[in-house]
Parts: C-alpha cells; structure tokens; sequence
C-alpha cells in the first residue's frame, strides 16, 4: 500500500518530530515501537463492585439512559418479552435472528417469530442477544457475526435485547476483554456498543426519542446465577 | 478549506443584532453546559481522566507514523483498504474514485467535520453523485445550503419553525397542510425521509471519532444511530478521518470515550460507539462488502513540532464552543469557517493561513474557560495569544492598530510623558463627558463607543497622583 501521498504524510511526520524521513531498515528500533500507550488507564470506581452492585448499576445507568430492563429466570425470557410487548401495546410479533441462544422463543406459541439471517425495513420489532453488559455505563454490546446482524441494532422501531446477568461487567476495559475473549482472531466487523433508544437534540436542542434508529430499546435481564453461564 | 473568516467583524455585528439567533444560543447555558457540568461533578476521576486523555494523545502524536502504519496494517488484515490524501482536493479526488469504482449514484453521509473541512460535498456534487447527510441538523443545515454553526449541533442557530418551513419546501410528498409545529412531528418526517436514502443508497460515508491502531476499527459515535444505518446498509463504507484521529489501542479509546460524552453533551456514553473493523466477513448476516478509510493530512503534519501540536489533541467535543462568551453572542457562522468558537479561532489560521483566518484569534477576551473545559487541557488561550503575536510579527495588524500601540510604547517607556499624557487625557474627557459624566462618542475609538458609552474619569487626578499627593501630606 505504497504511494507517493503516503510516503511524503509520513516522511512530514518524521522531519517534524525530528526523526529520520525512512525509518533505517537496518535499525531494530521500528519493533521496539510501542503497541500502545505507556498511559495507565484510569478505571472510574463506578467501574467496580461486587457482581450484584454491578448488576444493579448496570439497571439504573441503562434506564437513565431511557432503555427498559426487565428481569427474569433462565426459562422465563418468552413471558418477558410477551409481556414487553403486550404493555407497549404491539402483537407478539418479531423478527428474530439465526442464534441458538434465542432457540427457546421458537417453543413458545403465543410468538409469531420471523427466524431470518438479517432485518428488513418492514420488520418493526426485533430481538437480539448481547454479547456483555457494561455496569460503569448501562451500555449493551452487541457484536455482529452470521447468527448476530448489525442491522438488527438499529433498523426496527423496537429493539429488545437479552442479556444475561452473567455477562454484566464492571467497565469499559472489560467489554474489550469480553471481545477479545469471544474473538481471539480479532474483533468482529461491527461491534455497537448501545446506551439507551436513538436520540436527538438537534432542534431547538429539545431532546426526542427515536431518532434514526429505535424508538425504545427493552433489555431482558436473565439471572441465570452471578458466576454461571447457564442460560 | 473555505475560509471567510476576514469578515468577522461585519458578520459579528449581523449576528448579535439577530433575535434569533441569541435566543437560540441561550439554549446552550441550559442545555450543554449545566448538563456538563453535572456529569463532570458525577464522576470524581474526570481530573484524572483528562490527564490520562492528554497523555495518551501526546504519546500518540509522537508516534504518529508508527501508530497509522499499525493503523493501516491492521486494516488491510481484515480485508479494508487505508488511502492517504496530502490535501483535501485529493481526500475528495479518493473519496470521488471510490464511488466510481463502484458505480455510486447515491450516498449517504454520516455528521463528519473533515468532510466539511474538505468540502466533499459540493465535489461530490460537482461529479454527480448525489449525497444526503443524514444526521438531523447536518440534514437541515444541507437543506438551507450553509455550513455547520457549531461542531456537535449543526443547526443549533435554527429555530423550529424555520425548519417546518424548510420541510415544506422540500418534502413535496407530504400533504401540504400537516402538522409541524412540534420537534417530534420535524423529526419523525426527517426520520420517514431519511429512511427512504439509507435503503437505496450506494456508499456510506462517515467520519470516526477515534482510528484504533491496535484493532484497525474506526470508532464512531453518535446519538441518533444515522452512522450505523449509514455504514451498514450500502454496499460499500468509506470512513474520512484525519491523521490525528488514531489512538493506540481499546483501552486508550475506552479513557477518551470516558471524556468524550461527558464534555460534549453531559452524556455519560453517546447512544451508539461503534467499532467499525474491515468489510462484511464471508459468513456474515449483513455490514458492507467494501471497506475504504481515507486518512487526511490538509496541514496537520506541519503542525507537529510547532506551537499549535496541541491543537491536534482535540477530541471535537465542542465543550470549549459551548462555554467561549465570543460564540454564545455570535454563534457559529461569524466565523467563517467549519470550525467556530475557541479551537476554530486556534484550528482555522492553522489549517488556512494567519492572513485569511488572523481576525479569528483576535475574537477571544482570553477568560480561559476553553482551557479550563477542554477534556484534552489544550492551551487554546495561549496558542490564540500566539496566532496574535504571528498576526504582529507578519506585519497584518492594521496600520492605526500599530501606530496607536508605538504610541503607547514610547509613552510607557518614560514615565513623566506616561503621566503628563494621562493627566491630560484624564482632564480633556472630563470635559468631553460634561454634566452627564458619561463620553458619548470618542474619536479614534468610535467602534467602541457604538455601541456604550465611556464613563469620564473621577476628578481628582490618576492614581499615581494622588498617591504622590497623599504622601506629601
């Protein structure tokens, strides 16, 4: 990936930080180069707790930020959702993707399900699974893969995503390690990490609900045991 | 960069003569900065963070070309392509190629400040492609044909009605008669229009916040989730990112993502960060098949090394627009350029020249509260003195400027003439002021008495002597 406007950014960076144009091949210092920075994060103490002090700012941090949460048990997450919507007003109706942690709503009748790789415009209501729930922020992260479609976060009006109590971490630091660990070859093509239903204050900085993406954004919560994957 | 930033003073006084306009700056006393100011005091370790912020960004910026060639490898690795462009006429000239090569006709743009710095939307027009900004007050302010009034809301000078208007005019396939009197009806047409272009478009473009080095993703932040639906539906997403954008790695971005909402909207996290890394896998559901990041000089590299590399710290939170005096009584398009308020008075001459932009450093009072806001402690007052003393050294202050100031120098320099000029000065505007006490209008200083009037000194003498004579008592 050579190219003359390439070569001169660079050898402009090298002269103005008083380094040479080309870094000297012979030179082993380009490998000693840092892979990132000396700086020590600073982890805010909202970043920490006991799991149950996590789960329970993860709840308040995520309905500040307007999302809903509910809480059920590991068999419980079809009444959850049912119940979600029928209080909302809308049809158990949704479009739900290929991932087997989801299988369980297929058995339960009272849904219209639409199993589909991905959205479409017309799909309104959508049900997704989180990947780790960050405490520190009430944020969810969502990353995307064949079972998991990124679309799915922000094409339907309504976003329900279930997440299990278990994957609630305490900071930003420990989303990037929930990643790292699901996807030891590197990060998936998108990872969203959501606070809330889309926004906007861009008139008269009057803030309104439901910009782009979702209009209201549900999170499950499955307590399936603070140290358990059992859901 | 389009710069008009000579005409300052005329466009100044335009814009506080402008009802509407202060009424809609008012807004940012209650909204921007009493909301920064209560997630700032929610979290005791902000001090520390923004140590740890500058810190990072110093790192980075002197390892600026290790960390975007590591950038770069990462994103060929996961099957991305990383363009560099010296200028902006060759950011957009990269940016035109790629919708070519893929047939582009339509495209979909998320809120970016570089692709206003580099004009790509009049270029992109210029060859045909259609482009639509998708963030609500981008959307608006492309709508009324102007630039941004300020980094983070585009439209924060328009007032509701103006966009039912707007609307009206443009949105011929809604009946005439709607309703449109309440932001939510604005934004659920914008929401209905918008939807339509980010199905059928053909390129994505956005911006990104931060370029991970160790990951090779762009981060994107937004709140109305218009930059997801902009890189994730069209088949192809070009990010246009400036080379000062990389950080090291996640966990430098998670210490910066932790300033960033909080200075910019008094958000603890933005609605969406998104972490875009190369095209679509093969086994994905969805995501673009194309992934293309242009990496922008347009004068950053030559600011390395000099006075300004601290500008290049700047995450564009808009903290220091939301609390500079100058910008909430002229707002965004006094300026003259994309970037207003204390880091556009710094950013603009750097990125242009002192003689197009010099007028802009000169609006400040130098309070320091851009200084004192900045997630990344950039020294905005002193690089503003420093465009100043650029401004006097190149000889661009008007020649009565300069001749008033040599004036004064050779007065201050010898303190008899200092006190006989004062004293006399003293006297002859007491007799100017008359019975009011008040000087209406003064020579040579007509620009200030417009607009107030000149109190007269107290009889009695200078400080000095009185002093003098108090001792001799």
């Amino acid at each position: 990936m050579s190219s003359p406007a390439r070569e001169s950014i660079l050898s402009n960076i090298r002269a103005a930080l008083g380094r040479p144009a080309e870094p000297d091949p012979t030179d082993d210092a380009g490998a000693a180069e840092p892979a990132r920075s000396p700086v020590a994060p600073v982890i805010p103490a909202i970043a920490h707790g006991t799991h149950a002090e996590l789960v329970a700012r993860f709840i308040t941090n995520a309905e500040a930020a307007a999302a809903t949460v509910s809480r059920c048990a590991p068999g419980d997450v079809g009444d959850a959702v049912a119940q979600y919507l029928a209080g909302i007003g809308l049809p158990l109706r949704a479009m739900v993707p290929p991932d087997p942690r989801l299988d369980g709503l297929d058995r339960d009748s009272r849904f219209t399900l639409d199993r589909r790789a991905a959205p479409t415009a017309d799909d309104t209501v959508g049900i997704a699974h989180a990947l780790a729930g960050i405490a520190e922020t009430g944020t969810i992260l969502m990353a995307s893969g064949p079972a998991s479609p990124a679309t799915l976060n922000v094409l339907p009006e309504t976003h329900i995503v279930v997440l299990r109590a278990s994957d609630i971490v305490g900071g930003l630091e420990d989303g990037w390690s929930r990643l790292r660990h699901a996807h030891p070859d590197g990060l998936p093509r998108t990872v969203h990490m959501i606070t809330g239903p889309s926004r906007t204050g861009d008139i008269e900085q009057t803030l309104q609900l439901g910009a782009h993406g979702p209009r209201q954004l549900h999170v499950v919560l499955v307590d399936d045991g603070a140290d358990g994957q059992g859901a | 960069m389009h710069v008009t930033s000579r005409e300052f003073g005329s466009n100044a006084r335009a814009a506080v003569a402008d009802a509407n306009l202060r009424q809609s700056l008012a807004t940012m006393k209650t909204g921007f900065r009493a909301r920064r100011a209560e997630a700032v005091a929610a979290l005791p370790e902000f001090e520390a963070l923004r140590d740890a912020g500058k810190a990072i960004k110093d790192h980075t910026l002197t390892h600026l070309d290790h960390y975007l060639e590591r950038f770069e490898a990462k994103v060929t690795e996961s099957g991305g392509h990383v363009h560099w462009a010296g200028d902006a006429e060759a950011a957009c000239r990269t940016v035109i190629g790629i919708c070519r090569a893929h047939g582009a006709r339509l495209v979909t743009k998320g809120k970016s400040m570089v692709t206003e710095e580099i004009g790509l939307n009049a270029a992109l027009e210029k060859n045909d492609i259609d482009s639509v900004e998708t963030d609500l007050g981008e959307y608006i302010i492309q709508l009324r044909k102007e630039q941004p009034s300020h980094i983070i809301a585009p439209a924060i000078h328009v007032r509701k009605a103006e966009v039912a208007d707007l609307f009206r005019e443009h949105h011929l396939e809604f009946d005439a008669g709607r309703p449109l009197d309440e932001p939510r009806a604005l934004l659920d047409e914008a929401r209905t229009v918008l939807r339509e272009r980010f199905l059928s478009a053909d390129v994505g473009i956005t911006g990104a916040n931060m370029l991970v080095a160790e990951t090779g993703s762009a981060v994107i932040v937004t709140n109305e989730g218009n930059a997801d639906l902009t890189q994730l539906l069209p088949r192809v997403h070009v990010v246009v990112a400036s080379i000062d954008k990389v950080v090291p790695a996640l966990d430098d971005a998670a210490t910066i993502l932790r300033l960033l909402a909080r200075s910019a909207t008094g958000q603890v996290m933005s609605t969406y960060t998104t972490l875009a890394t190369g095209p679509r896998r093969a086994d994905d559901a969805d995501g673009p098949e194309h992934f293309h990041v242009v990496l922008v000089d347009n004068g950053r590299s030559r600011l390395l090394g000099s006075p300004f590399q601290d500008v290049l710290r700047c995450i564009r939170c808009a903290a220091c627009i939301n609390h500079c005096p100058i910008y909430g009584a002229v707002g965004g398009h006094a300026y003259g350029s994309v970037y207003p308020g204390p880091i556009g008075s710094v950013l603009t001459p750097a990125l242009s020249s002192v003689e197009e932009a010099g007028s802009l450093p000169n609006a400040s009072t130098l309070c320091g509260r851009c200084e004192a806001v900045c997630p990344m402690k950039i020294p905005l007052p002193r690089m503003l003195r420093q465009w100043r003393e650029e401004e006097v050294d190149r000889n661009l202050t008007p020649e009565s400027a300069r001749q008033a100031l040599g004036l004064w120098a050779f007065a201050a320099r010898r303190p008899a003439v200092y006190r006989f000029g004062t004293a006399m000065a003293g006297r002859l505007l007491r007799l100017m002021a008359g019975r009011r006490g008040r000087v209406r209008r003064l020579p040579f200083a007509g620009a200030w008495t417009r607009v107030r009037d000149l109190p007269a000194p107290e009889p009695g003498g200078s400080f000095m002597s009185r002093y003098k004579s108090g001792k001799e008592q």
